[in-house]
């Protein structure tokens, strides 16, 4: 009996994990799969949205506001930037003109928030419904990574059916099989590029929220998950969005039980997972060769 | 209803299209036929803005649209049927219309589209990965009228099908004629063009060298074929 309480918190566990990687990953994979760009600016944005989702509570004191508000504002940044520097790229059709331009974002976003946050770490305080544990077959487990495991879940359902569902999803979609048709068929695809930028970098900022009340907001925050988000979007598949979601569960299934049961070598785990994966399925789960 | 004049567009430093002029009238059928790499796909994608032309006009009734972006190109009444089909690969047929219904179709909704074309109303749940290169090729006409297109620009339709598609897409654009849609025809199926096209053009090095009303160039068919279009 205690091993399964034991088994079932750590499956927990390992659901909220990837619930919070989930948000980071769907990102990346979505702006890779419409605009052919490996973001190195998502670490540093999932950091941004955390460090404002902090702000925001402090001056509130509201943490459901922060959770709607600081992804929208991070969404609003990463907007600015693909309409004013990232756009300007795309004729030259140079992925090092990528690397160079998200890769700039990232120090800037760093230094940025060294500057008007400091250096000290910062946390979010919840409120009291998301606090405490509840007792599942007499262990112990927080009612905050059920809130996430649930988030996680809806987020994807809903995600998911906005892509299948709605007419900007079946866009999407489109786009990211051959964006030269689409626009030769009526739809500005300059807008829909700069909307699922700013899409890809909400979801990115509202896992920083939702990842703080956990670890806290610090500065190198963004650069040890957005490891772990590549790895899920190179398993699941390059711009394939359920792939990622797939990933995301694997990755925290291996990385909770890969630190309990291989402490020590818990990182090579994940990177042993990934090149399984890789000789299998070499475009991914999900994806396709290229 | 369409007029280019002076049409000059490069890539890189290729000097492509040299000046290119062209007048289709409305319900017109142009066929432009042309040896491989004298800039007849240039011509279409810079009427339809994916390659902007350097200079040159690209007259649509009384606006010029040199220079627009493809989606207004597009808004305003240019349909686009591409070289190679350019079918989502995986959207559904049903999907792959509805990408380009951006309003209800007046001229040719949805129903009447699936009516026109039996294969595609057969096959409305398959990706267009499945579909075979007739079938795709009905679809990407398909796709081009929903959008009620008073001009229709088709890049090398008849390649790589069979005998008996090709004839299918002749009876398809003559149906497009009698709706009054207004077709320019690049085409080196030379069956295809004379079987359509009301006006023959034949262009020759970035430039249109040649051009009759169908019934005359017939007569100079085989003086024209060695002149401009023998390898």
């Amino acid at each position: 009996m205690d091993f399964l309480g034991f088994l079932i918190t750590q499956c927990l566990n390992a659901l909220s994990q990837a619930s919070v990687l989930l948000f980071l990953a769907c990102g990346l994979t979505l702006i890779f799969g419409i605009m052919r760009i490996i973001n190195f600016a998502h670490g540093a944005i999932f950091m941004l949205g955390a460090y404002v989702g902090h702000t925001i509570v402090v001056l509130t004191g509201q943490f459901w506001l922060a959770l709607i508000a600081a992804p929208l504002v991070v969404a609003g940044i990463g907007a600015l930037f693909e309409m004013f520097l990232l756009s300007r790229l795309y004729a030259r059709r140079d992925g090092g003109a990528y690397l160079m331009i998200t890769f700039g974002l990232a120090i800037v976003l760093s230094e940025a928030v060294r500057l008007i946050w400091g250096a000290q770490p910062k946390g979010i305080d919840l409120p009291e419904v998301l606090t405490g544990v509840v007792f599942l077959l007499d262990q112990p487990f927080p009612i905050y990574r059920l809130f996430l495991i649930g988030l996680g879940v809806s987020a994807s359902i809903a995600l998911w059916q906005f892509l299948e569902r709605t007419r900007t999803g079946l866009l999407i979609r489109a786009v990211s099989q051959n964006p030269e048709m689409v626009h030769a068929l009526g739809t500005d695809i300059r807008i829909v590029r700069t909307g699922v930028f700013a899409l890809g970098c909400g979801l990115a900022a509202f896992g920083g929220i939702l990842a703080t009340p956990l670890f806290g907001a610090y500065l190198a925050m963004g650069n040890n998950v957005v490891v772990d988000a590549f790895v899920i979007v190179i398993i699941g598949g390059m711009g394939s969005f359920l792939g990622s979601v797939i990933g995301s569960i694997m990755v925290g299934f291996v990385q909770v039980f890969g630190a309990y049961y291989f402490p020590s070598m818990a990182l090579s785990l994940l990177y042993l997972l990934m090149l399984t994966v890789l000789i299998v399925r070499p475009g991914g789960l999900l994806g396709k060769e290229e | 209803m369409l007029r280019v004049t002076g049409l000059n567009t490069y890539y890189g430093t290729g000097h492509i299209l040299q000046g290119v002029d062209l007048e289709i009238e409305k319900g017109q059928i142009a066929a432009v036929l042309g040896r491989n790499g004298v800039g007849k796909t240039t011509t279409v994608r810079s009427i339809m803005g994916l390659v902007p032309p350097r200079s040159g006009e690209v007259w649509l009734g009384d606006t010029n649209m040199a220079g627009w972006a493809p989606y207004r190109v597009a808004r305003a009444g240019v349909a686009y049927v591409p070289e190679g089909r350019m079918i989502f690969p995986d959207l559904t047929v049903i999907d792959n219309l509805r990408v380009a219904e951006r309003r209800p179709a007046k001229i040719w909704p949805m129903e009447r589209l699936l009516e026109l074309f039996p294969a595609l109303a057969d096959r409305r749940t398959h990706k267009g990965s499945q579909l075979s290169g007739g079938e795709q090729q009905m679809l990407a006409v398909a796709r081009a009228l929903i959008t009620d297109p008073t001009v229709m620009l088709f890049d090398e339709p008849s390649q790589g099908l069979a005998p008996l598609v090709v004839r299918e897409l002749v009876g398809v654009i003559h149906r497009l004629r009698d709706e009054g849609v207004t077709v320019l025809l690049v085409e080196q199926n030379l069956k295809l063009a004379e079987a359509v096209g009301d006006i023959v053009y034949v262009m020759v090095k970035g430039r249109m060298m040649y051009r009759a009303p169908i019934a005359q160039f017939q007569l100079e068919r085989e003086a024209v074929k060695s002149k401009y279009l023998a390898l």
